[in-house]
């Protein structure tokens, strides 16, 4: 290992125990990003699946029962394979360089908590090919839905998830310990760079919901196999209890999703201000206030399951009180900007259009937060519309735009800036086209999770699916460009690719040598 | 190249800011499929009155905060010279940004807090309704007049597969709807009987999951004769596009008369249950409840699909003794998806699915399964 990391120049052999043996951080970090770009690619094809057949009234392509595998793989790999496995990619590439460690704390641990999740993923999709066929339960898998009214295959659905559960979890202990244990001399804790806080969080948040999905899915299993009633009204259980163990796990979910989104946008849209965050201190804290909060709210998701009065008033209070942390973060972003010398190359394209399309999403989030108002909404395209805001216009554009600005740092090539917009405008625009027309089919009453519907819906799901297959090409684009840049982009050796660019990763070489701070750099 | 794909830029962002204005305002005509209906009830109008609201104060945040953004983008741009400055904190702007956000929220809970205790008036109804979701279709008993049926989908699958062109009502047609008389306040009580369904009608304003187990109450009272067309909004299997719900709204006079029908029927049909039936009878009429209630499953050819459903052609149970047959039928199959079939299906409608599996496909048994065979087993638990 001393002449640095093997290539293909030494063989198979060696270049594939490279991969395999890694734990060095940005080599771990390689690998989880590749993975959840193919995972993406892989739950990309579902929806393509699932908007071909709604294209028209109608059942055309596939049958009903495989529709429902097809809309529960998608949300299950993009969630759980695609967004999350991306900014844990992020994290550990960009934490030991952006406090100014030489690694990860816990090398041996990130190899492990890399190398389960190829099974997971390769366990969960083999279940389409089982007899009785995959999940098809939505990727919220209610009860009894999923438990006695499953195909067989839940079995493996509840193993692969209980492996994605430990992979995260090991990862956060893993950020975790790094934060707290390697930052450089002078590094205190508010001085860190937004994104290391926003994982930090993120972390403490993984670490105490993945044992609650995990109970989750346990006690299905049992109720599956071992003749337990947890869920099971018949023999005094409850299935309402599902909902709300499992949405104490996933309304944390979702801003785990999200802090590390906003952590990649705060460090972006400074750089290309020219101009220091506005009001560090107030969005950490927002942060924190967020994370707080999110372990409050799960209950908005049950609005119609016929909750008292009193819990209905609480949980819609609570929501609605999130909107006030959120906007700070919008609020901070924008006056970032303000009076800043601004340029437009693509990573600070993608996270403008992140903050005027999130801040659309967190709109539709305030009206849904409003109880009597969610009646009408609640599981229909209305929602659908809401969470692809903020996942995909949230998420998946930032970390669109943190691939722009990094890339340079992590393999010593420009891309090219042309085609970077290019992408940036078939993907703004294709997503609009899919997921605007969404809201109005919600209000005109589309329910979520239809294999077909009435005539009436019939135009703007033809739009819709007309935009998701512009917005399906953009992400091909993606993989061009980040493909054509490693091999062919020019090659840029400048410490700080970017003019307005601050902090530590910005001080080692680019391509980023294999190890780094080595001993420990100046932080003033 | 940069300059135009700006310009491109800003105006597309403002389209986002737009577009839901341009919604609210065409929401006002009727053929609008841009808007959330303003329904028939007290609940509907104020979950409308409450969108609106929301839609309205959304939208003049947004015009501010992207109204202020575009202008940075425009004048503070490198491009335009514009040189950056330093600062990063405001105590007095961070304070104010989180103050009148909190303001906002305090005065739009009074709304919303008003609108939902509107959806929770469900106490004094005149009638009581109670809504069972079934895989796939909805009971609907009125409660104290000893009426209740069955309401499924009414399309043909040949409509859905595209071998006969679609209807005008397609996915918005069922066997029989739920009938309401005007001006009365109806409380629907609503449960499932297997998965969680729920009944929602927008122009009601009503949505309510149908979780086994539990009881969920709402209510509607309407002055406006006419029908309305709703769905099924849980997830609740490979049906559940094919489970719409159907309100028909009647005058007075109009519902009793209907009413008394519905009682008159029952009447008649609990003397069928005595007669003795052919086997001609039973095979015909337990055809057709196969493919409405079994063949969902089963299949149309008693096959079933290997690993999920089992075949009843050449299954044991089938070619085995009557009573367990019944049995079945009557108590499900616990921890399956066969659900018990006794409130779902009439003796009558039992007897001869029975009769049907067990005579059908080459499932030769040759023995009748009389509607009183079903009752008395019925009777004898
Ligand atoms: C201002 C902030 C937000 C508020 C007030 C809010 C509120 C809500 C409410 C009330 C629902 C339930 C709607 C229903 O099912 O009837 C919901 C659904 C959802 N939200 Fe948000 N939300 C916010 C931000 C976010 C963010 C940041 C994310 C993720 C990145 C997110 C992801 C989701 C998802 C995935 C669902 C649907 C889950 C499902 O049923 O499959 N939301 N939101
Ligand atoms: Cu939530």
């Amino acid at each position: 290992m001393a002449h640095g990391p093997a290539t293909l120049a030494d063989g198979w052999r060696a270049y594939i125990s490279r991969w395999v043996f890694t734990t060095n951080h940005k080599d771990i970090g390689t690998l989880y990003l590749w993975f959840s770009f193919a995972m993406f690619l892989m739950g990309g094809a579902f929806a393509m699946v699932i908007r071909a057949e709604l294209f028209q009234p109608g059942m055309q392509l596939i049958r009903p029962e495989f529709f429902n595998q097809m809309t529960t793989m998608h949300g299950l790999v993009m969630v759980f394979g695609a967004i999350m496995p991306a900014f844990v990619g992020l994290a550990n590439w960009m934490i030991p360089l952006m406090i100014g460690a030489p690694d990860m704390a816990l090398p041996r641990m990130n190899n492990l908590s890399f190398w389960i999740l190829p099974f997971a993923f390769a366990i969960l999709t083999s279940t389409l090919f089982m007899e009785g066929g995959g999940p098809n339960f939505g990727w919220t898998f209610y009860a009894p839905l999923s438990t006695t009214y499953a195909p067989e295959s839940v079995n493996f659905f509840i193993f692969a998830i209980h492996i994605m559960g430990a992979s995260s979890i090991m990862g956060s202990i893993n950020i975790i310990a790094t934060v707290m244990n390697m930052r450089a001399p002078g590094m205190t804790y508010m001085k860190m760079p937004l994104f290391v806080w926003t994982w930090v969080i993120t972390a403490f948040l993984l670490v105490a919901v993945m044992p609650v999905l995990a109970g989750a899915v346990t006690m299905m299993l049992m109720d599956i196999n071992f003749g337990t009633s947890f869920f099971d009204a018949a023999g005094g259980g409850d299935p309402v209890l599902f909902q709300h163990v499992f949405w104490f796990f996933g309304h944390p979910e979702v801003y785990i999703i999200i802090l590390p989104a906003f952590g990649v946008v705060s460090q972006i849209i400074p750089t290309f201000s020219r101009k220091p965050l506005f009001g560090y201190s107030s969005m950490v804290y927002a942060t924190a206030a967020i994370a707080f909060l999110s372990f409050v709210v799960w209950a908005h998701h049950m609005f119609t399951v016929g909750m008292p009065i009193a819990g209905e008033l609480y949980f819609m209070y609570a929501t609605m009180l999130i909107a006030v942390p959120t906007g700070v973060k919008v609020f901070n972003w924008i006056t970032t900007m303000y009076k800043g010398s601004l340029t437009f190359e693509t990573p600070m394209l993608f996270s403008i259009a992140f903050v005027i399309l999130f801040t659309f999403g967190g709109f539709t989030g305030l009206m849904l937060s409003i109880a009597a108002a969610d009646m009408q909404y609640h599981d229909t395209y209305f929602v659908v519309a809401h969470f692809h805001y903020v996942m995909v216009a949230g998420a998946v554009f930032s970390g669109t735009a943190a691939i722009y600005y990094w890339l340079p740092k992590w393999c010593g090539k420009m891309y090219n800036e042309t085609m970077g917009q290019v992408q940036f405008w078939v993907a703004f625009i294709g997503f609009n086209i899919a997921f605007m027309p969404q809201h109005f089919l919600g209000l005109a009453g589309m329910p979520r999770r239809y294999a077909d519907y009435g005539l009436q819906f019939a135009d703007w799901n033809m739009v819709s699916s007309i935009g998701a297959f512009i917005y399906g090409g953009a992400q091909i684009m993606l993989l061009y460009n980040v493909i054509a840049t490693i091999r062919n982009g020019k090659p840029t050796t400048e410490e700080k690719t970017w003019e307005g660019a601050e902090g530590l990763e910005w001080t080692v070489p680019s391509p980023a040598p294999y190890h780094t701070f080595a001993k420990p750099p100046e932080f003033k | 190249m940069l300059k135009r794909a700006q310009a491109l830029f800003l105006s597309l962002l403002s389209l986002v800011v737009l577009l839901p204005i341009a919604g609210s305002a065409l929401a006002e005509s009727p053929a609008s499929q841009l808007n959330m209906p303003q329904g028939v009830t007290e609940v509907s109008q104020a979950a409308y009155d409450i969108h609106m609201i929301m839609i309205w104060v959304c939208t003049v945040i947004g015009v501010g905060v992207f109204g202020f953004m575009f202008y940075v983008m425009y004048a503070h741009r490198k491009s335009r010279g514009a040189v950056a400055e330093n600062f990063h904190e405001h105590l007095g702007v961070e304070l104010l940004w989180t103050i009148v956000p909190t303001i906002i929220l305090i005065v739009m809970a009074f709304p919303a807090t008003t609108a939902l205790l509107k959806v929770y008036d469900t106490d004094n109804p005149d009638i009581e309704i109670k809504i069972t979701g079934y895989q796939w279709k909805w009971q609907y008993e009125y409660l104290g007049e000893g009426v209740k049926f069955m309401s499924e989908l009414r399309t043909s699958d040949d409509e859905v597969y595209g071998r006969e062109p679609k209807g005008e009502h397609y996915l918005r047609e069922v066997t029989e709807p739920l009938v309401l008389p005007v001006g009365k306040k109806i409380r629907f009580l609503v449960t499932g009987n297997d998965v969680i369904h729920s009944w929602w009608v927008p122009d009601f304003g009503v949505k309510r999951d149908a979780v086994p187990g539990l009881f969920t109450a709402g209510w509607a009272k309407t002055d406006k004769p006419g029908t309305y067309v709703g769905e099924c909004t849980e997830l609740c299997g490979q049906g559940h596009a094919f489970m719409p719900v159907v309100v028909e709204v009647k005058e007075q006079a109009e519902y009793d008369a209907w009413l008394a029908n519905k009682k008159a029927e029952a009447v008649e049909y609990a003397s069928t249950i005595g007669k003795e039936w052919t086997a001609e009878e039973l095979m015909a009429k337990g055809e057709g409840v196969y493919l409405q209630s079994c063949a969902g499953c089963h299949q149309a050819d008693g096959g079933g699909i290997p690993g999920v459903f089992p075949a009843i052609k050449g299954s044991p149970i089938a070619l085995g003794p009557q009573i367990g047959h019944i049995a079945v039928l009557i108590d499900g199959v616990p921890g399956s998806a066969m659900q018990s079939f006794a409130d779902q299906l009439s003796e009558v409608n039992i007897a001869a699915v029975i009769h049907y599996q067990r005579n059908a496909w080459g499932n030769d048994v040759g023995d009748v399964t009389q509607p009183i065979d079903v009752l008395n087993y019925k009777q004898s638990k």
